[in-house]
C-alpha cells in the first residue's frame, strides 16, 4: 500500500480544529493566570525564614512537580467529584490542573528568580531606610522578574503543551478535536500533521512576544 | 503587568463558575465520538449524528428534558456517570450485570452481539477458537475485550484500544490480525469506510442489548422508559431504525 499525503483531507480538517483552539487557549492561559498567583504566592512562602510557612509550600511544590499532570487532571475529574460530592465540568477541571501543576513550577521559578538577586541589593535598600517590604518590592522584585521571564515563558509553553493532554477528560481542546475528526475520517496522518502546525502557530507566536517583552525590559534597565 | 493578570484571572475563574452553573440546568448526555452508525460526526456540520442521537433526541422531548451533548472515550463514559459528571450516556453501551451496579440503565433498546472483522483476503481466521495467539483488536471497557479474555487460552495478543477508530486503523495497517467487537458497528465499518479491505466473518457471539445509561438512582429512568416503549408503539422507533440499519428483523 503507498502513501499519499491527502493535501485535500487536511484543508478539510481546518475548521473542525479551529473550533478546539479557543479551548485549548482558554484552558493554558486561563490556568497560566492562577498559576502565575500560585507560583508568586507559594514562591516567596518557600523562601521564608518561617518553617510553618515554608514547609507547606514545600509540600506543594513537591507534589505537583512530582506527579504526572495526566494523573493530576484524571484525579481531579474522576476523584475529586467523590469527595466534594458534586460534578466538576471538565473545562474547570482543566484550568485547575494546569494552574496547580504551572503553580508549582512557577514557585520554583520565583524562588530562583528572587534568590538570584544579590544580597547587596536589600542591604543597600534597608540602610536608605526603606522597610523590609518596601525594599523587596521595589528593589529585589522587579529585578528578580525581569530574570524570570524566560523561564516563565518556557512554563507557558510546556503549559500550553500540557493541554493536549486533557483529551482524556473530553474537553474539546485541539488534539481532542482531531481525535474525532479522526475517529470518523481515518485520516491520521493529515489531521495529527496540522494539530502539530496549529500548536506551533500558538507557541511560536508566544514566543515571538516573549523575546519582544524581553528587549522591552532589558532596554529599560 | 499585575492588572492584566489579575483580569485574565478574574476572567478565567467567572468562565469556569459560569459553565458550571449553566450545565446545572439541562441534563449533560455523554456519547462516543464514533461508534458507526449509532454515533458519528457529520463531517459538513461537525454535529454528532447516528442512530443513538436520533434516539435520544426523541426521548428527550418525550420524556420532557433538555440536554447537553458530549463526546468522550467509551473508557471514561461510566466513570463519568459513577462521578456525577454526566447524567445520561448514550453510546451503544451493552446491559451487563457488573455496569448494572454502578449505573441505572433504561430498558432494552437495541439487540446486538459480538462479531469478527478481519482483513479480506485472510483466511486463517473463521471463529473466536482461529484467534488464540493472534494479535487482535478491541476497545478498553468493552464486553468484547471481556469476553475474549475469558474465552481465549492465550490472550497475549489482545491490545485494547481506547477508540473503535484506532483499533480499525490498526488492522487495515497490519498492527493486529483481526478486531473483535460490536457486531452492528464492525459490520458498519465493513460495508463503508473498510470496504474492499476488510469485511466480517464467523457468528454472532455473546447476543446482547443495549440500554441507555443513567446515573444511579436517577429520577429519569421511569421517564425514558416511558418514551422508549411509546417509540415503539407508534412506530417511530421503526422509522429511525430502518434509516440507519436496514428493515427491522422479525421480532423473536
Amino acid at each position: 500500500m503507498e502513501f499519499q499525503f491527502d493535501w485535500q483531507a487536511a484543508i478539510d480538517s481546518i475548521p473542525y480544529l479551529l473550533k478546539g483552539v479557543p479551548y485549548t487557549l482558554l484552558i493554558s492561559f486561563g490556568g497560566l493566570a492562577i498559576g502565575f498567583a500560585l507560583g508568586i504566592f507559594f514562591g516567596l512562602l518557600s523562601i521564608n525564614k518561617k518553617w510553618f510557612l515554608r514547609w507547606p509550600a514545600t509540600i506543594y511544590i513537591e507534589i505537583f512537580r512530582g506527579t504526572p499532570i495526566l494523573v493530576q487532571v484524571l484525579f481531579i475529574f474522576y476523584g475529586l467529584p467523590d469527595l466534594i460530592g458534586g460534578p466538576i465540568d471538565p473545562l474547570a477541571a482543566g484550568i485547575a490542573a494546569i494552574a496547580l501543576n504551572s503553580g508549582a513550577y512557577i514557585s520554583e521559578v520565583v524562588r530562583g528568580g528572587v534568590q538570584s538577586i544579590d544580597k547587596g541589593q536589600s542591604e543597600a535598600g534597608l540602610s536608605l531606610g526603606l522597610s523590609r517590604p518596601q525594599t523587596f518590592w521595589s528593589i529585589v522584585w522587579p529585578q528578580a522578574f525581569r530574570r524570570m521571564i524566560p523561564p516563565l515563558g518556557n512554563q507557558a509553553i510546556v503549559s500550553i503543551k500540557d493541554t493536549s493532554l486533557f483529551s482524556v477528560i473530553g474537553v474539546g481542546e485541539l488534539v481532542r478535536q482531531g481525535q474525532v475528526y479522526i475517529a470518523n475520517t481515518f485520516t491520521a496522518f493529515e489531521v495529527y500533521f496540522v494539530v502539530a502546525i496549529m500548536y506551533l502557530c500558538i507557541t511560536l507566536s508566544l514566543s515571538l512576544l516573549l523575546r519582544f517583552a524581553e528587549r522591552r525590559g532589558l532596554a529599560s534597565t | 503587568m499585575t492588572k492584566t493578570w489579575l483580569k485574565t484571572l478574574g476572567a478565567a475563574v467567572a468562565l469556569s463558575v459560569s459553565t458550571t452553573a449553566l450545565s446545572a440546568e439541562p441534563l449533560r448526555v455523554a456519547t462516543d465520538p464514533s461508534f458507526v452508525p449509532f454515533e458519528m460526526m457529520d463531517q459538513e456540520t461537525g454535529e454528532m449524528i447516528g442512530f443513538d442521537m436520533e434516539i435520544i433526541a426523541e426521548v428527550a422531548k418525550r420524556a420532557g428534558f433538555e440536554y447537553d451533548l458530549n463526546t468522550m472515550d467509551f473508557n471514561g463514559i461510566i466513570p463519568a456517570l459513577q462521578t456525577g459528571n454526566v447524567d445520561i450516556a448514550i453510546a451503544g453501551i451493552t446491559i451487563t450485570d457488573e455496569r448494572e451496579e454502578i449505573v441505572d440503565f433504561s430498558d432494552p433498546y437495541y439487540d446486538s452481539g459480538l462479531r469478527i472483522l478481519k482483513r479480506s483476503g485472510d483466511d486463517s481466521i473463521s471463529e473466536v477458537a482461529d484467534l488464540d495467539g493472534k494479535k487482535i483488536g478491541t476497545k478498553i471497557g468493552s464486553t468484547s475485550y471481556d469476553y475474549l479474555v475469558k474465552n481465549l487460552e492465550n490472550n497475549d495478543g489482545v491490545t485494547p484500544y481506547p477508540g473503535s477508530s484506532d483499533m480499525y486503523m490498526a488492522l487495515m495497517q497490519g498492527s493486529v490480525d483481526a478486531v473483535f467487537y460490536d457486531a452492528p458497528n464492525v459490520g458498519y465499518f465493513a460495508r463503508t469506510k473498510g470496504e474492499g479491505q476488510v469485511e466480517t466473518v464467523g457468528e454472532l457471539y455473546e447476543g446482547q442489548q443495549y440500554g441507555i445509561a443513567l446515573k444511579n438512582g436517577s429520577e429519569w429512568v421511569d421517564e425514558v422508559n416511558e418514551a422508549l416503549a411509546s417509540m415503539k408503539d407508534d412506530g417511530t422507533y421503526e422509522t429511525i431504525y430502518e434509516k440507519w440499519f436496514g428493515p427491522m428483523p422479525d421480532a423473536k
